[in-house]
């Protein structure tokens, strides 16, 4: 019967492999199919409200297009080049995660939580412009023109669509905060470095959700 | 090394030993746990209360339709009442009970885990819960919310003035509560199976969890960001769903309905995974079929997502879509009918034994049926177009969900009973209240599919006086009913003290659960077991205890 036993893990004793797990692997190859699944029901959760966009978008497609027209294009093109150069940070610092380089990580990490953070101010500055210029949803919408209703709920949409994804950008900063310190102490290395590879997972698919956000609040219909 | 076979079952004594119900104590040791046992219990409690509550609100609905006048509840306080009836029964009684409940406490002892794969995560999904109910609650308390289950808009966003935020909110929260406990399951399922248990070997409650957890993970979120776009139309007052503001009501019922048809999954999938694991207990037999039963449940989840409109043919979809939801929604009833045909086909030539358990399990196969045929009336556009909005509809959905996922529910209660708490019920008082429950059900809602029929339309708090005869009949079932429901809350406390102390395989059932002692230690195995056999090898164990006793 012993031949079927699994080994006991060499890093069965790692302060890190919780007790419920057999081994270091098991426990990274929970916590990946765990953050994969938690992804695929991101994507339902985002998925809504990009179905709602498209309906209305085809049935309200100048009023979409006039929408597009008050998007600050010059600002959404640096912040989606921020944002890619983010995910390069995060990737690195996987990599660096890895080979357990710890202050190459903390500094990756960093750089990413600098990354991020200034695509939450350019995002705030695009914000308040709009809401100088009335196209705040609700009460504050003072915007004119003959298709107002429908660009008003083109911004309904505008405003959940990248609210709700700055406020997965805010909960990444914070994680990524969290782990800085555990890169700095030193927790990570070739043994143990599955919460950076989560976080990652997490940090990439805020990022593509970006690029998704921002060639259809932006670009589509830009140019009628 | 030694390892755990089913052979040593019997040779087991009951463990005076430390178990996961004595190895600490105090408010704290409960309240901050991460023992996926001591979480199960911490969801049966809180569901029995909404359970609770949820079935004083269906009391009164039938007593205010005991007399044709409306003299007992006014509308408007009835209108709150079938609302909050069905919210709490769906959302915190229906969805969490069996997953949340038997899945936490049995299935890494049905598979050989020491826990769950996250278990912080699942002593958070009880807080989310817990969250969730409290706002429910607090809702309840400042006035109730009369728009239905459903949330329809533009009532709900525009015209109710009840508190539709506060229950929606609510809703929202014990939504992600489910999410995480299916991915739970799916991580615990896919990479915590004992040595040697592969995915054939595996129980089929295993295989109907992990099918309700691939709908929990998928359809959830779609609600979600539902009643988000509903809370932000209430608050900001825009037309995403409102019609006169230029957006489409028909956007939020497929939406809705794309959780809530799957949601139906959630709930029966589960009460097919009790059933097979007791019909096999309690016919000594395999469970005829094994793998069709095991891809039936996969192929029910698959389905369930391509049904949804089925519940809008009446609200002004295309008729081309509408004969095609029709189609698919008679296509579900194959797997479904596999696993009947399948639990039938076991009981043949089965040593059946009448234990409380099986009285629930049996009573569930032919609820469940009922209930099943019934839904292809209703898939059937003809006949839906005459009693949508009926108490046909109600009574169909009722045989699912109440005689079919309550029913199996207290089956696996009773079956499950003496692994959890260490004792059994007395089995005399659960066989009549399983009978009383049956009986009780039956006359509640059967007169309620004629009632249907006949045109009575569902949700009014008066009706015409030539449909009292049935609704007092339905009445007087809901009191046998409340009766048989009122039982197992007292017995079951009861045995806690004074029932028969279990050991820890009484019903000389196999599946790695029965392995351990019962209540099982705070790590269920003291050695993780290596699987050399198949699931419901009660053949091969009943020849091995023949042999002994020759010996």
């Amino acid at each position: 019967m012993s031949d079927v036993t699994p080994p006991a893990g060499e890093h069965a004793h790692h302060p890190f492999l919780q007790h419920h797990f057999e081994d270091l692997t098991q426990q990274h190859e929970a916590s990946t199919l765990g953050m994969w699944m938690f992804l695929s029901t991101e994507i339902l959760f985002f998925g809504g409200l990009f179905l709602a966009y498209a309906v209305y978008r085809v049935s309200y497609e100048a009023a979409w297009a006039e929408g597009a027209h008050h998007q600050n294009l010059l600002l959404g093109t640096i912040n989606t080049a921020v944002l890619i150069s983010s995910s390069l940070t995060m990737a690195l610092a996987v990599y660096f995660s890895q080979l357990g380089r710890r202050i190459a990580t903390f500094v990756t990490l960093g750089l990413t939580f600098i990354f991020g953070s200034v695509f939450l101010i350019i995002k705030g500055i695009e914000y308040h412009a709009h809401y100088v210029e009335g196209l705040l949803p609700g009460a504050y919408f003072t915007y004119h023109s003959p298709l107002a209703a429908k660009v008003e709920l083109f911004m309904v949409f505008y405003f959940s669509m990248t609210g709700l994804h700055a406020l997965h950008m805010v909960i990444g900063a914070g994680l990524l905060l969290y782990f800085m310190w555990r890169a700095w102490r030193g927790d990570f290395g070739p043994e143990y470095y599955s919460p950076v590879e989560i976080m990652g997972l997490y940090w990439h698919f805020i990022d593509i959700v970006w690029i998704f956000l921002f060639a259809m609040l932006y670009l589509i219909g830009r140019h009628h | 090394m030694t390892s755990v076979t089913y052979h040593d079952v019997r040779l087991m004594e009951p463990s005076k030993t430390q178990n996961y119900l004595n190895v600490d104590y105090g408010f704290l040791s409960w309240l901050l746990t991460r023992d996926h046992k001591r979480i199960g219990i911490l969801y049966m409690i809180s569901i029995s209360i909404m359970f609770i509550l949820g079935g004083f609100f269906a009391m009164m609905m039938r007593l205010e339709l005991l007399t044709p006048e409306g003299d007992l509840l006014t509308s408007d306080t009835y209108n709150k009442f079938f609302t909050l009836h069905g919210i709490i029964m769906i959302f915190f009684f229906l969805i969490p009970s069996i997953p949340a409940v038997l899945g936490n406490f049995i299935l890494p002892l049905q598979i050989g885990a020491k826990d769950l794969a996250f278990p912080r995560i699942n002593l958070l999904s009880w807080y989310l819960y817990i969250i969730g109910a409290f706002i429910g609650l607090f809702v309840i308390i400042i006035g109730g919310v009369d728009t239905g289950w459903t949330f329809y808009t533009p009532f709900s966003t525009q015209y109710s003035n009840t508190h539709v935020f506060g229950t929606t909110l609510g809703a929202f929260i014990v939504g992600f509560s489910s999410i995480l406990t299916g991915l739970n399951f799916l991580v615990t399922i896919h990479r915590m199976r004992a040595p040697g248990l592969t995915w054939f070997r595996l129980p089929l409650f295993v295989w109907a969890i992990y099918a309700a957890s691939i709908v929990q993970l998928l359809a959830t979120p779609v609600l979600a960001i539902t009643l988000v776009m509903l809370m932000v139309e209430r608050v900001v007052h825009v037309g995403i769903f409102d019609p006169a503001l230029g957006g489409d009501p028909l956007l939020y019922q497929h939406m809705f309905w794309f959780y809530s048809h799957p949601a139906v999954y959630i709930m029966i999938l589960p009460a097919m995974g009790v059933a097979s694991e007791v019909v096999a207990a309690f016919t000594r037999k395999k469970i005829f079929g094994y793998r069709f039963v095991a891809f039936s449940s996969l192929a029910i989840a698959f389905l369930g997502f391509l049904v949804w409109a089925h519940h809008m043919f009446v609200a002004g979809i295309s008729v081309y879509s509408a004969m095609i939801f029709s189609f698919l929604s008679m296509f579900v009833a194959v797997p479904s009918a596999i696993k009947v045909f399948n639990w039938t086909a076991t009981l043949y030539k089965g040593s059946v034994s009448w234990q409380t358990p099986m009285l629930y399990i049996l009573g569930f196969i032919g609820l469940f049926t009922i209930g099943g045929v019934t839904g292809i009336f209703l898939a059937s556009l003809a006949i839906d177009v005459h009693v949508t909005d009926t108490y046909f509809v109600v009574a169909h959905f009722h045989y699912i969900m109440v005689g079919g996922a309550v029913m199996a529910y207290f089956a696996g209660l009773h079956y499950w009973w003496p692994k959890i708490t260490g004792r059994m019920y007395p089995e005399w008082w659960a066989r009549v209240s399983a009978l009383l429950v049956f009986v009780g059900f039956n006359l509640t809602f059967f007169p309620q599919f004629i009632l249907g029929y006949v045109g009575m339309p569902r949700r009014y708090h008066a009706y015409a006086p030539e449909f009292q005869v049935l609704n007092v009949m339905s009445t007087a079932g809901a009191s046998v009913l409340a009766v048989g429901y009122f039982l197992p809350l007292c017995y079951l406390l009861w045995s806690l003290r004074f029932g028969r102390k279990a050991g820890p395989n009484p019903w000389g059932a196999v599946g790695l659960e029965w392995t351990t002692p019962s209540p099982p230690p705070k790590d269920n195995f003291h050695e993780t077991p290596v699987v050399t056999w198949e699931a419901y090898d009660y053949p091969a164990m009943l020849k091995a205890m023949g042999e002994t006793q020759n010996v």
